[in-house]
C-alpha cells in the first residue's frame, strides 16, 4: 500500500521535473546550423575539390603514378630545343607540352596523395566543397589550357623534329666511320 | 447569436447552417497553426530549429505546403481491404471529432446547440471515434492496422471511465449537465472557476481528467494505438493522401475538443479570470480560445516530455489510479456538499 502511494507520488513529481526540463530547453538556442544560408568554418588544412595550377605544371606525371584510384589523365609532348615554355614560379624549366591534364573529380577519394609529390606544388585540394553537378561529365575537370588546334601544330611540330632528329641519327649511323687510330698500332706501323 | 441569425434570415435551414459551420471556421486555420506548432514546439525542446524555409518566416507555411501535398496524392486502398469501411472510417473519425464542438460554448453568445445534456452528450458522441478507429484498423487487413485498432479501443473504452467520473465531480457541483449553464455558474474572478473549488478534490479530479484525456486522444504518453516504433502507424497505416489528412486532422480537432471540454468544465470556459474587466461575447471568445489552446499547448510540452508506456502500464494507471482516484473525488465532493 505504501508503495502505491509512493508510486503516485513518484510519478507525478518526476514527470514535473521532466517538463521543467524540456520547457528550459525551449528558450535554448538552437544547435541546428541552417546549411546554405550559415556555413561550418572549415579547418585549415580541409581536403575538397583538386585544383591545378597549370602555369606550374611540368607535366612529370608524378600526381598521375601517385593516385590510388587513377583519376587524373595527363598526356604529354616534347617540346622542341627551339620552343620557349617559360619558367615555373619555383624556377624550373618547363620541357613537355601538356596537351591533356583531366581529373575526374567523382572517381577523387580526397586521399591528398597526388599533392605530395608534385615538385612545383601545383596541384593542391582547395576548400570548395559545393561542386554537385547534374551531368556524371560534368565532374572530369579540364585543366590543360590548349587549344585543339595548338596541340594539333605541336603534336606536327615535334614530329617533324623527331623525324628530322632520326633522320640525322640514321645519316651518322650511315657515314663510314673514320678510321679512329690507336696510339698502340701507329706505334706498331711506324 | 442564434436569434440574431434568426432576425437576418428568415430560413431554419440557413440558421442551422451558420451555427453548424462556425466551429469550423476555427478549428481549420487551428489546425494548420498547430501542427506547424507542435513541430516547432518539438524541434525547440530538442534544440532544433524544426520547419525555418517553407513562407519565409520560421516556416510557417509548412503545413499548408504539407497539406497540399496530401491533396495531389494518389489515394491508394489496398487490395485486400475492405473498400467500403476503408473509405468512410476517417470520414466517420472526423464526425465524431466534430460533432462533440456542437455542444461546446465559444462564448456567451454562441453555442451550436444549447441541449440540457451538453457534456453528456459530447461523452457520447465522440466514442464514435472507437469505432472509426475500428474500422479502419479492421478494413485495412494488415496487421499493424488491427493491433493499434485493438490497442487504440481497449485504450479509448478504458480511459472513459476515469473521464467520466472526473467529469461527474464537476457536474456534481453544479448541478447541471448543460455546459452553459456551467459556465455562467463560473463567473466572476477566476478563484470562482470549479479547479479551485472544494480543494483539492475538484483539482485532482482535473489531473485525471487531462491524464485521461490524453489517452482518450490517443496522445503521448498513451499514443501506443500509433507507435511507430512498434506497429508502423497503428491504425492509419494504409492510409495515404487526404484519408490520412482526415485522421490527422481528426487527431488535432480532438485534441482541442478535450481541452476545451477541460476549460469549460474546470478554468470557467469563457469566462474573464478578472471579473466584469476584458469580458463579454467577443472577449469570451477570446478566453475560451486561450484556455484551449494552452491546454492544446500543454498537451505537446507532456508529448515531447514523457516516453511511451507499455501496455500493461497502461491498464495500470487507468483501472488502479485514475479510477479510485475519481471515486475518492466523486466521494469528497459528494460529502463536501451534504455537509
Amino acid at each position: 500500500m505504501r508503495q502505491y502511494f509512493r508510486d503516485i507520488f513518484k510519478s507525478i513529481w518526476t514527470i514535473l521535473i521532466g517538463m521543467k526540463i524540456t520547457f528550459g530547453h525551449l528558450f535554448v538556442p538552437a544547435v541546428t546550423i541552417q546549411y546554405p544560408d550559415v556555413k561550418v568554418k572549415l579547418p585549415e588544412r580541409v581536403r575538397n575539390r583538386l585544383y591545378v595550377n597549370m602555369d606550374d605544371c611540368i607535366g612529370c606525371l608524378q600526381c598521375k603514378m601517385a593516385c590510388p584510384v587513377n583519376c587524373i589523365d595527363i598526356e604529354t609532348v616534347k617540346s622542341v630545343p627551339t620552343d620557349d615554355l617559360g619558367t615555373t614560379s619555383t624556377g624550373q624549366k618547363k620541357k613537355l607540352w601538356v596537351t591533356t591534364f583531366t581529373i575526374d573529380i567523382a572517381k577523387c577519394c580526397y586521399c591528398g596523395l597526388c599533392v605530395y609529390p608534385c615538385p612545383t606544388e601545383c596541384i593542391m585540394m582547395t576548400d570548395v566543397y559545393e561542386f554537385s553537378e547534374f551531368e556524371r561529365n560534368n565532374l572530369i575537370y579540364n585543366f590543360a589550357t590548349l587549344t585543339q588546334t595548338e596541340i594539333e601544330s605541336i603534336k606536327q611540330k615535334t614530329a617533324a623534329y623527331e623525324k628530322e632528329q632520326a633522320a640525322k641519327k640514321a645519316a651518322a649511323a650511315a657515314a663510314p666511320k673514320p678510321a679512329a687510330p690507336g696510339p698502340q698500332s701507329t706505334e706498331k706501323t711506324t | 447569436m442564434e436569434q440574431w441569425l434568426r432576425s437576418i434570415l428568415d430560413n431554419d435551414f440557413f440558421v442551422y447552417l451558420v451555427m453548424a459551420i462556425v466551429p469550423m471556421l476555427w478549428i481549420l486555420p487551428y489546425a494548420l497553426v498547430a501542427i506547424w506548432l507542435e513541430r516547432k514546439i518539438s524541434a525547440h525542446m530538442q534544440d532544433r530549429l524544426g520547419p525555418m524555409r517553407t513562407g519565409g518566416w520560421h516556416g510557417w507555411a509548412q503545413t499548408i505546403a504539407d497539406m497540399l501535398k496530401l491533396l495531389q496524392k494518389e489515394d491508394i486502398v489496398p487490395t485486400a481491404a475492405d473498400k467500403t469501411l476503408h473509405s468512410i472510417a476517417p470520414y466517420i473519425i472526423f464526425i465524431g471529432a466534430y460533432a462533440a464542438f456542437a455542444a461546446i460554448p465559444f462564448s456567451s453568445a454562441y453555442v451550436g446547440s444549447d441541449v440540457n445534456v451538453g457534456i453528456f452528450y459530447i461523452v457520447a458522441i465522440s466514442s464514435l471515434t472507437v469505432i472509426a478507429i475500428l474500422m479502419g484498423g479492421w478494413s485495412s487487413n494488415n496487421k499493424w492496422s488491427l493491433v493499434g485498432a485493438m490497442r487504440s479501443v481497449a485504450q479509448i473504452v478504458s480511459y472513459e471511465i476515469p473521464t467520466v467520473l472526473a467529469i461527474l465531480a464537476v457536474v456534481m457541483i453544479a448541478g447541471t449537465l448543460s455546459l452553459q449553464e456551467i459556465n455562467k455558474m463560473q463567473g466572476g474572478w477566476f478563484w470562482h472557476w470549479y479547479i479551485f473549488q472544494k480543494f483539492p478534490f475538484v483539482f485532482v479530479a482535473f489531473v485525471i481528467y487531462f491524464v485521461a484525456s490524453l489517452a482518450e486522444t490517443n496522445r503521448t504518453p498513451f499514443d501506443i494505438p500509433e507507435a511507430e516504433s512498434e506497429i508502423v502507424a497503428g491504425y492509419i497505416t494504409e492510409y495515404s493522401g487526404m484519408k490520412f489528412a482526415m485522421f490527422m486532422l481528426s487527431e488535432f480537432v480532438n485534441m482541442f475538443a478535450v481541452s476545451a471540454i477541460a476549460a469549460t468544465l474546470f478554468l470557467g470556459g469563457w469566462n474573464s479570470p478578472f471579473g466584469e474587466f476584458l469580458s463579454g461575447p467577443i472577449w469570451g471568445a477570446f478566453w475560451f480560445l486561450a484556455k484551449g489552446m494552452f491546454f492544446v499547448f500543454i498537451q505537446m510540452w507532456l508529448r515531447w516530455t514523457l516516453p511511451r508506456l507499455r501496455v500493461d502500464q497502461l491498464m495500470y494507471v487507468s483501472w488502479k489510479v485514475l479510477t479510485p482516484w475519481a471515486f475518492v473525488c466523486i466521494v469528497g465532493v459528494g460529502l463536501w456538499m451534504v455537509l
